[in-house]
């Protein structure tokens, strides 16, 4: 039946279609939804897999092209040669030390996060529970090169750390500690341990969420079950809360690696003048002009959160997101 | 059933989770008292005297105007692709069931999931196979591409809520698919959609990762703040552009917190 036999007899309970191309229009997307589903769908399935797809595909395909080292120019044929380039000792170290970085700052971001966490879900309520949720929300949104410019005012040598450590006459332990080989420096804004503090300041947020999600989810009376039975606190800790919100940790544990394993500006900015993963692929890509390489570094972080991903998927960590 | 409303958490978890929120938050506060020290030429602590006067040199710098006009317009655009490119996303996923929607979300959320660098270098290794010279456009592009997660999030979360029975209803009182679209489905998602646009802008705003990548010789704020950072060159003026960027991006958050509020408290006791 056409809108315009409608028009001609109109039955009582149908109302005339509303006619034009809007009424064609409209009558259509109803009669055939999976047009108008099609239609929805198409801008930015469009966007996105031209835009983004298309990008990864041109990054995955220079990183199967080779640089010439005399001309410096980038000879478009297949070879594996770039991934040689990449297995290079000083090339694995970097690797290596990036992936120690992600797994420390992890773990410390897991124990600072846990009973902020464990606070927010369990205790606050009513008030305090909006002050808790903005408390977390509010660090995790602002800037992420202020929150590092704070950093570099905090751990400058003249900075606000060391004068109150100074005022508790406890500048012995900074300077112990900068004497020690590999985590030391001249001062903390030129060392790993600031690099690693800053990582750890920055992801934090991105723990404190998935962890609380997934201790929401504990009801209190389990705790409650497991003291009735005699187990102490740290038992109760082991044995029934830490099993249940380990899929949240290891949520949250995705963001801080794979940020962790992508960051570059941070230990440019605060840490040592070793290299890490995203600042190799940053001087490549810039000054050395060498794109290929570029694109053959990261993949390297991409195939590491493959595996990341498949493991935290088996262990349920998805569903705490 | 809770039965824990009148116990008090042990006083080692208290301490820990005040000292964890004082960690997060006393660095963001230092940042307000920095941009008033009358020192120049160091970090030095506590600052030697308290002024206004570097508010007035950096209003007369044109960099700093330049940069934040860029931003200013690249997160407005962006925000307005993502709002549509989200929303049409959005109302296709959670209105009907296809073949490959699971794909569809995971498509939205990569460009989020995958570290910046690799959508940063992604696009540049496209922009340099297709020949295509960096411009305001190639910034937008980018960014349009990681809004569209944050939209597409706060859309999902309200539709989820939405009944869909108000549509049905709609359409059998006799209104259109645009009557329906303008009367009953926008109301309903506009805060949402308001909140979502907020946070997009925001994320854009701030953006450097990506930014570096596709900018070429062109500065938005946080590239003129990431130089500031390598290189120092006018550290007072750095102290008063970190506390204003850091109240843009507050802002936003806040209000997007609470347009959202109620629904996030409806989805909190829901379990």
């Amino acid at each position: 039946m056409t809108s315009a036999a409608l028009n001609a007899n109109p039955a009582p309970a149908i109302l005339p279609g509303s006619g034009g191309l809007r009424g064609a229009l409209s009558d259509l997307f109803w009669r055939k939804p999976k047009v108008l589903l099609l239609l929805m769908l198409l801008p930015p399935v469009l966007w996105l897999g031209i835009v983004y797809i298309g990008s990864l595909f041109a990054l995955l395909a220079q990183s199967f092209f080779s640089i010439d080292e005399f001309s410096g120019l980038i000879n478009r044929e297949f070879t594996l040669k770039t991934y040689g380039d990449l297995l290079q000792a000083a090339n694995l170290d970097i690797i290596l030390r990036t992936v120690t970085m992600a797994a420390l700052v992890t773990l410390a971001s897991a124990v600072i996060a846990f009973p902020i966490a464990y606070y927010a879900a369990r205790y606050a309520r009513g008030r305090w529970k909006a002050l808790f949720y903005l408390g977390i929300m509010l660090p995790l949104w602002s800037s992420y090169l202020v929150k590092i410019y704070a950093w570099k005012l905090i751990l400058a040598k003249e900075g606000i750390l060391t004068w109150l450590l100074a005022k508790l006459h406890l500048l012995w332990m900074l300077d112990a500690w900068l004497s020690l080989p590999i985590v030391g420096g001249n001062s903390l804004s030129v060392s790993f341990t600031g690099t690693f503090i800053v990582f750890v300041y920055v992801w934090l947020p991105f723990m404190i969420l998935p962890v609380q999600a997934a201790l929401e989810r504990v009801p209190g009376n389990l705790v409650e079950a497991s003291s009735d039975l005699g187990a102490s606190p740290g038992q109760t800790f082991r044995n029934v809360l830490f099993p249940l919100a380990l899929p949240g940790i290891v949520a949250g544990s995705i963001f801080t690696f794979s940020l962790t394993l992508g960051d570059y500006i941070i230990p440019q900015i605060i840490g040592t003048s070793r290299l890490f993963i995203g600042q190799a692929v940053y001087s490549q890509q810039g000054t050395a002009g060498n794109i290929p390489l570029a694109a053959a570094f990261t993949v390297v972080p991409i195939v590491i959160m493959g595996f990341y991903l498949w493991g935290a998927k088996r262990m349920g960590a998805f569903d705490a997101l | 059933m809770r039965s824990d409303g009148s116990q008090s958490a042990p006083l080692g978890l208290k301490i820990a989770a005040a000292c964890g929120l004082l960690f997060l938050h006393l660095p963001i506060l230092l940042i307000f008292v920095y941009a008033f020290t009358t020192e120049e030429k160091s970090f030095v602590w506590p600052p030697p005297g308290l002024t206004t006067q570097w508010f007035a040199v950096t209003w007369n710098r044109p960099d700093v105007w330049q940069a934040l006009s860029l931003s200013v317009r690249v997160a407005a655009i962006s925000t307005a692709i993502a709002l549509v490119l989200g929303t049409l996303c959005s109302a296709a996923v959670s209105r009907t069931r296809f073949f490959g929607r699971e794909t569809i979300s995971l498509l939205v959320i990569l460009p989020i999931a995958l570290p910046g660098i690799i959508t940063g270098i992604a696009l540049r290794s496209a922009f340099s196979l297709a020949d295509i010279p960096f411009s305001f456009w190639t910034i937008v592009l980018g960014h349009a591409t990681f809004c569209v997660v944050v939209v597409y999030n706060n859309a999902v979360a309200r539709f989820r809520r939405t009944s869909g029975s108000m549509i049905e209803a709609s359409m059998d009182l006799g209104a259109d698919g645009f009557q329906t679209f303008r009367h009953v489905v926008l109301p309903n998602i506009a805060t949402a959609l308001l909140a979502g646009g907020m946070l997009a802008f925001a994320l854009s705003f701030d953006e450097v990762i990506v930014t570096t990548f596709t900018a070429g010789q062109q500065q938005t704020l946080p590239i003129w703040m990431l130089e500031e950072l390598i290189r120092p060159r006018q550290r007072p003026v750095t102290n008063v552009v970190a506390m204003v960027v850091m109240l843009v991006t507050l802002l936003p958050i806040l209000a997007a917190y609470y347009l959202t509020r109620d629904g996030d408290q409806i989805a909190g006791s829901g379990k």
